[in-house]
């Protein structure tokens, strides 16, 4: 049996033939997604993965980052104020932990968490939790993992898990993990083996579950390698992961301060070297600039935009530059942006914030009272709507007075801001100016 | 029916009435910054069709102005504000003269130039904030004497200070600064805040530095005595305003005391200038206080009320978080053209308000936006093709048959309308809704002596 399958994003491409067997190729090669590498530089990968989607006509660059979502909506962005942000990404992370509690409303509702929720054009990854919202460990076990709602703790077993998956129909989903390896104190062999094993089994049999349904079949698997911080578990976890018949693959662990930077790193680039490489390669947790670029150094091709949103909730304003190469006009645009006390690291009256996630040095926090007659843009030179049609001063004043519309307009601003800064990574690999944009963003970290 | 009788304004649309230019301090002629031109009057009620020019465009009455109150329309934008047809909306002086003060708003091009919209913007004076909102305000002959909430300091708002901040801020209309007292006072307290807001009235008149591009409005006071109002209509509208405001109801008098003074304020007031009902925005009040002559309402109800989760509907309203609408697939309201409406459903609202996502609240702020507007534009229409009373009746129909109870106990304006013509319906015990057949809209414009 043949069937014709696309090449690239358009149909215009042509097609080409492939010959489908039974049992697992088919599901392998299900609704063919497809992913070309362009060029590979210092460890980094640049490409397209095309063939997405029910339909099979969505693409998606890479490296680049997912729309996060909060149960199913961007956060405080309705379709209108979304879709006047520019390189919103083709695909969209739900989580589970948020959209798992109505899994009934969706099973009657037959259509789809894309419909449900008002993004009928949007590609979707199901995570199992939310970056943003840490859940309490302690709950996974042979049988099942649990999420956290708003109603309280969700145990799924497998069956559970992947009838929820049939209700929310999404395009790709990360299996069924068991990620707590780390969550002891002391990390232990033992149990970063036992995650492994966990989620190796769950993986296997949410692939048979799938095989009995169709509407699963056109939900695509993601794999989960898990390992703590143990080498040999990790290796073993990519190896055995990647026989699989899944469609890409999930570095999970690998968030927070379980592990020093250099050991996850080196981790993260042994797991890549074992995974097939024309897989990709998400990681979840990660959204600071600088360990963006580190990982994708290491072989990684999707994250997650958590970060804007976290900067939105501390009333910051995302305004580390990607430009590796200024213009002179831009330049001075930059520098009208910015104040003096900011070049000096001071930070004026600082207003403590009640958010536990400490600000970054890639951000201003605008409830300072140096904005509060800042006319100019959040950052000279963005063209989102924010920085468009209102000032610093503006967006002070909102925060100050508690008012909704602060967080609206801060999100616009540091989504658009953080899609540049990925824009920016694929431009510099594919001018191979890398070393540069690295430069610029470490220079900025601290 | 005590109309005034202007012999250059007789009912016949499209006449065209120029408002008397505003006079500056000096009493001489600036150009009108106001005009109003009527464009369909209803032979069967006071409710006309306007047109109302003003420095930052043409607004159509009668109109619903949303609240925007610290220089922002809640979590909308001011391009979603623009796109759901708003063309004049409220900032709040009290809020935005403490934060972030006229100073900062006039660095930033006024208050338009601060929240960047074009269109049009109407202040009111901080007096009813002040009043309402502050446990320790001392009303003198002087102004409204408070202590800031943010630091302590004690501030006194005159009327030159109300003016002189709302000029900072740019408004295309201002409001005096008035001695409001509630409603359900009684007394001398009243009639002394009466004659109060019209000595405050000449002192704003006479503050006002931008007369040929900021439109001062007077707000007429009297509380629920036809006698004091009457007085005080007689007064200020012999000065020379723009236009006027009814204010000191809507507070918690009975419905029935509230009509009566509006269509006594109403019948008082100039033809050919603007009325402006402060603080109404039910549906049902919207309608009945059209149909008594009014021409712009204000409330912060729709976009409250949102902001719980409660869309309204023609029918009155939904609860969205409620359990009933966990799986009901239709959008809020089938024939409402708003972005929520065209893209969700009830189901999806209800998920997302029981999440933390404020997107949610923008969703149900948007809708019920449209809905006051909708109903406006679906008001302003039947006018305009003269058929207002019929309007009437399907809009009760419509709102009574789905709430039986509702319409028995709340909507006590329909018993009296019942009373006043056809007493002997009384004793019939006949559903609710027969009676909106025979509900004759005139009974909407009775007068005051006799009932």
């Amino acid at each position: 049996m043949t069937k014709l399958i696309p090449i690239g994003c358009t149909r215009r491409q042509g097609y080409r033939a492939i010959v489908l067997r039974p049992g697992a190729q088919e599901l392998e090669n299900n609704f063919t997604m497809k992913l070309s590498l362009s060029r590979v530089v210092q460890g980094c990968r640049l490409g397209t993965l095309s063939n997405l989607g029910k339909k099979g006509d969505r693409c998606m660059e890479f490296p680049g980052c997912l729309l996060y979502t909060r149960t199913g909506s961007a956060p405080h962005l309705t379709h209108d104020t979304l879709q006047v942000i520019s390189g919103v990404p083709a695909m969209t992370q739900l989580t589970l932990s948020s959209l798992a509690e109505h899994y009934e409303i969706l099973e009657e509702y037959k259509e789809g968490i894309g419909k449900f929720i008002g993004m009928p054009e949007s590609v979707f990854y199901c995570s199992l939790h939310d970056p943003v919202n840490p859940c309490p460990a302690g709950f996974v076990t042979n049988k099942s993992v649990s999420v956290w709602g708003v109603g309280g703790r969700l145990e799924m077993t497998v069956a559970k898990f992947m009838a929820i998956q049939q209700a929310l129909q999404p395009d790709w989903l990360q299996c069924l993990s068991d990620g707590e390896a780390l969550c002891a104190d002391a990390s232990s062999s033992k149990r970063a083996k036992k995650s492994v094993d966990r989620t190796l089994a769950f993986l296997d049999e949410c692939l048979k579950l799938q095989e009995q349904s169709e509407v699963l079949r056109s939900c695509v698997m993601i794999g989960v390698i898990e390992g703590g911080d143990i080498l040999e578990e990790r290796l073993r976890s990519a190896r055995e992961t990647a026989k699989r018949p899944v469609v890409g693959f999930l570095l999970d662990g690998f968030h927070g301060d379980a592990m020093t930077k250099e050991t996850r790193l080196r981790l993260i680039s042994s797991v890549t070297a074992e995974l097939p490489e024309n897989k990709p390669r998400l990681i979840c947790g990660i959204g600071q600039p600088d360990e963006v670029l580190e990982c994708i150094e290491a072989g990684v091709d999707l994250f997650e935009s958590f970060f804007p949103y976290q900067a939105t909730e501390r009333g910051c304003a995302l305004t580390f530059s990607f430009d590796y190469e200024p213009n002179p006009e831009d330049m001075v645009l930059q520098q009208n942006g910015q104040k003096e006390g900011e070049e000096n690291g001071e930070h004026i009256d600082k207003i403590i914030t009640t958010k536990c996630v400490p600000e970054t040095s890639f951000e201003i926090n605008l409830k300072e009272k140096m904005y509060r007659d800042d006319f100019g843009p959040l950052v000279g030179g963005c063209s989102c709507y924010c920085c468009k049609n209102h000032s610093r001063a503006y967006v002070h004043h909102l925060l100050v007075t508690n008012e909704l519309l602060a967080g609206v307009l801060l999100m616009m601003h540091n989504f658009q801001h953080y899609f540049g800064f990925f824009h920016a990574i694929r431009e510099a690999l594919r001018k191979d100016r890398l070393g540069q944009l690295k430069e610029l963003i470490y220079r900025q970290a601290c | 029916m005590a109309e005034p009788k202007d012999p250059l304004s007789m009912r016949c649309p499209e006449s065209m009435t120029a408002v008397a230019a505003s006079t500056t301090s000096l009493g001489t002629r600036a150009p009108a910054a106001l005009t109003l031109r009527v464009v369909a009057e209803c032979s069967r009620s006071k409710a006309r069709a306007c047109e109302l020019r003003l420095p930052h465009g043409t607004v159509a009455t009668p109109v619903f102005m949303p609240v925007g109150t610290q220089g922002t329309m809640k979590g909308v934008t001011a391009a979603q504000l623009d796109n759901l047809g708003c063309r004049i909306c409220l900032g709040n002086t009290y809020h935005l003269g403490m934060r972030p003060g006229p100073e900062l708003i006039q660095k930033a091009s006024g208050l338009h130039g601060f929240m960047n919209w074009k269109r049009n913007l109407l202040t009111d004076s901080g007096g009813f904030q002040m009043v309402s909102l502050l446990a320790l305000s001392e009303v003198t002959e002087e102004g409204v004497r408070f202590r800031s909430p943010y630091d302590g300091a004690e501030i006194l708002l005159s009327p030159e200070k109300s003016v002189e901040i709302q000029n900072a801020l740019g408004s295309d209309i201002m409001m005096q600064l008035d001695d409001v007292v509630s409603s359900t006072l009684t007394g001398s307290r009243v009639e002394e805040a009466m004659h109060r807001s019209i000595r405050w009235l000449d002192r704003c008149i006479l503050a006002n530095q931008r007369p040929d591009q900021q439109n001062l409005f007077a707000i007429i006071q009297g509380g629920l005595d036809p006698a004091l109002r009457r007085k005080c209509l007689e007064e200020m509208t012999k000065r020379n305003v723009p236009g006027f405001a009814i204010g000191g109801l809507s507070g918690g008098e009975s419905k029935e005391q509230f009509w009566k003074m509006v269509t006594l304020s109403t019948d008082q007031l100039p033809r050919e200038k603007p009325r402006y009902l402060m603080g109404v925005g039910y549906a049902t009040d919207l309608v009945v206080c059209v149909a008594l002559g009014c021409d712009m309402f204000d409330c912060v109800f729709p976009t409250r009320t949102a902001r719980f989760g409660s869309a309204l509907v023609p029918t009155g309203n939904l609860q969205l978080k409620k359990k009933q609408f966990a799986k009901d697939f239709r959008p809020i309201d089938e024939a409402c053209t708003c972005p929520t409406c065209q893209r969700h459903t009830r189901a999806f609202l209800h998920v997302l308000l029981h999440s933390n996502n404020t997107a949610a609240l923008h969703h149900v702020t948007v809708h019920n936006i449209a809905y006051q507007l909708q109903l406006m534009n679906a008001i302003r229409t039947s006018i305009v093709e003269h058929r207002f009373p019929e309007f009437v009746q399907n809009f009760i129909k419509t709102m009574s048959f789905c709430h039986p109870l509702k319409a028995r106990h709340g909507g006590g304006w329909i018993w009296i309308w019942i009373c006043l013509s056809h007493p002997h319906l009384l004793c019939k015990k006949t559903a609710l809704h027969d009676y909106t057949y025979i509900i004759d809209i005139r009974l909407l414009t009775f007068s005051l002596d006799g009932g």
